[in-house]
């Protein structure tokens, strides 16, 4: 395994009475697509809003390329080269994609051939360029808020259920934009439900439970055994084939 | 390379109502102004009244605006906003009546730079008062919206006492400037020049603000926040800077308004701010938390109504602007443009 980019320890983040993370260890590889799976309502949302520092942990460390981020606030975090999309996708409804993309160029004007290349990948957004974002369908703003993450290099990209509730055709391409973001060497935590791109493009896995890490290991060795899927996650191969 | 798949969605033509929606709150200003006309039998009357009507709700905006935008971006409710109003009257008149001569003189000139002064001073004042208000009141009680009205309601009488032990009890009167007094003729409709003066610096200032918001970064970073704070942050922005920066330019946006209401009543108290903050949470209501352009069209509709209903029926004027309010939010619950999403 590659140096780790992101190593969070001990990490424990209540919010309000609830502890929600219980102690979370986590290692994400320089270079590679780190999978957080798990059942709903475990922490895997926390732990992103917890490393990008919308919740604080209470306990445990968080290094990012060996300096602790726990007490950081999220601006400063974000501009380490952190790159977040959230679970409600985080969309500014009331700009136009245009402006949601100028606004994610947080280091300056956007660059003319990183756009290309995102028009590329996401051609609707040229055409809905000039649209408010609030007018685009779902799998739109989904693809929105992925080039928002990608219109400047990040060291680390934390994405959130990114095909939560798209139809097929908007997974396939949003699994091979995030693939082309691994290509180009990006190192990705990536929140899925979705089993079956969790297993196209991860390199290792992680799986959660309960506020705690469960299992730890190569993406290939879950993916290929079921009796390991059931009991971490309760989940069968054949289901997901 | 891979490309996502084509969309190509059939569009249905909208229908006209649907069309007009977005645009029914800039409507029903002409509307009412056409009211008006139909309603005064004079058509002079109608115009006098209606330059009335505009440059009250154009001073009222200049007064909402920052409010608005503060209640948008960080969630609080500054119900000491009306401060900064009185402390802008009060250190704008005290450096008008310092250039008394400048003001007495017959020349436009002279006016104009007295004028300008008081104003900058009064900016810089209220600028300054709400950098202080910020970091010692507001600050500690983010989140908390019952601790804030309670906490800024005290910081309003905190100042209130602090001006009346600076200028006094009694209530300070001020002419306007020689050049600003009296009235032109336009279509036989006299028209107070004082008046046409803050219509066009209310709309320089609404112009100002759109441009501002429209065209830069800054803008784009305000809006966002308006809209998801936290998102900001995410993608790196220091919006806690940004809220400061924010609350300075409503604070020293209050001032002017401050200084432009003084000297339209051409009296000054130290109650007047938390006077007009009936007034001022009317239109941000109505506007739409958190929207500019609603603040603006609110305005104008509070001052236009207002100048309207006290010419046809007084005693009806009293209650015009509750009413407005009430009617404002039977159709658009949120707001004729609201930002600020339902939290």
């Amino acid at each position: 395994m590659s140096d780790p980019i992101l190593t969070l320890s001990g990490v424990k983040t209540n919010i309000a009475q609830y502890h929600i993370l219980q102690g979370v260890d986590l290692s994400v590889p320089r270079g590679q697509v780190t999978m957080l799976l798990g059942r709903n309502g475990v922490g895997k949302t926390t732990t992103l809003r917890t490393i990008i520092g919308h919740w604080r942990a209470h306990e445990g460390s968080i290094l990012f390329d060996g300096e602790d981020i726990s007490r950081l606030p999220t601006p400063a975090i974000a501009r380490l080269g952190i790159g977040f999309v959230p679970e409600d996708m985080g969309i500014f409804a009331d700009l136009t994609v245009e402006e949601n993309m100028i606004l994610a160029a947080v280091s300056g004007p956007i660059n003319s051939a990183r756009l290309d290349w995102l028009f590329t990948v996401f051609p609707a957004l040229k055409t809905f360029w000039k649209k408010d974002a609030g007018t685009l369908s779902g799998g739109q703003k989904q693809m929105l808020t992925i080039a928002r993450a990608m219109i400047e290099e990040r060291r680390l990209y934390l994405i959130d259920e990114p095909t939560k509730g798209l139809a097929p055709a908007i997974i396939s391409t949003m699994a091979r934009a995030l693939r082309e973001l691994k290509d180009q060497g990006a190192s990705i935590l990536l929140v899925e439900q979705n089993f079956s791109v969790a297993r196209a493009l991860g390199d290792s896995a992680n799986v959660m439970d309960d506020g705690r890490m469960t299992w730890s290991g190569e993406m290939q060795e879950l993916a290929t055994n079921a009796d390991l899927q059931e009991r971490l996650m309760g989940l069968s191969l054949e289901a997901h084939q | 390379m891979s490309a996502a798949p084509d969309h190509s969605p059939t569009m249905a033509q909208a229908s006209l109502s649907q069309r007009l929606a977005p645009y029914a709150p800039v409507l029903l200003v002409f509307a009412l102004m056409a009211f008006g006309l139909i309603a005064i039998p004079s058509t002079s009357s109608w115009l006098t009244l209606t330059v009335s009507g505009l440059a009250m709700g154009m001073m009222i905006f200049i007064m909402a605006s920052g409010l608005t935008l503060v209640f948008g971006l960080m969630d609080v409710i500054n119900f000491g906003h009306g401060a900064f109003v009185s402390v802008g009257a009060f250190v704008g008149v005290s450096l008008l009546l310092l250039l008394e001569n400048m003001t007495g003189a017959p020349s436009l000139a002279l006016n104009l730079t007295a004028m300008m002064v008081a104003i900058i001073g009064a900016m810089a004042a209220t600028a300054l008062m709400g950098w202080a208000f910020e970091k010692v009141i507001v600050k500690p009680v983010y989140g908390h919206h019952l601790k804030q009205i309670l906490v800024t309601m005290g910081g309003l009488i905190v100042v209130e006492q602090l001006i009346i032990v600076l200028w006094g009890p009694e209530e300070i009167y001020i002419t306007r400037p020689e050049a600003l007094k009296g009235a032109v003729t336009f279509f036989g409709a006299a028209l107070e020049k004082y008046r046409l003066v803050a219509v066009g610096i209310g709309a320089v200032v609404f112009l100002a603000m759109r441009w501002i918001l429209r065209r830069t970064k800054i803008g784009l970073i305000v809006r966002a926040g308006v809209e998801n704070g936290e998102m900001v942050e995410a993608l790196g922005y220091r919006l806690r800077l940004v809220f400061v920066g924010v609350f300075l330019a409503g604070s020293a946006l209050a001032g002017l308004g401050g200084v432009l209401w003084g000297l339209y009543q051409e009296v000054i108290t130290a109650h007047m701010g938390n006077q007009s903050m009936i007034l001022i949470f009317i239109v941000v209501i109505i506007g739409g938390l958190g929207s500019v352009e609603g603040c603006f069209i609110g305005a104008l509709l509070v001052g236009l109504l207002q100048n309207y209903v006290a010419f046809l029926e007084p005693k009806v004027a009293l209650i015009s602007n509750i009413g407005l309010m009430v009617a404002i939010l039977m159709w658009r619950p949120m707001g004729m443009i609201p930002v600020v999403k339902a939290k």
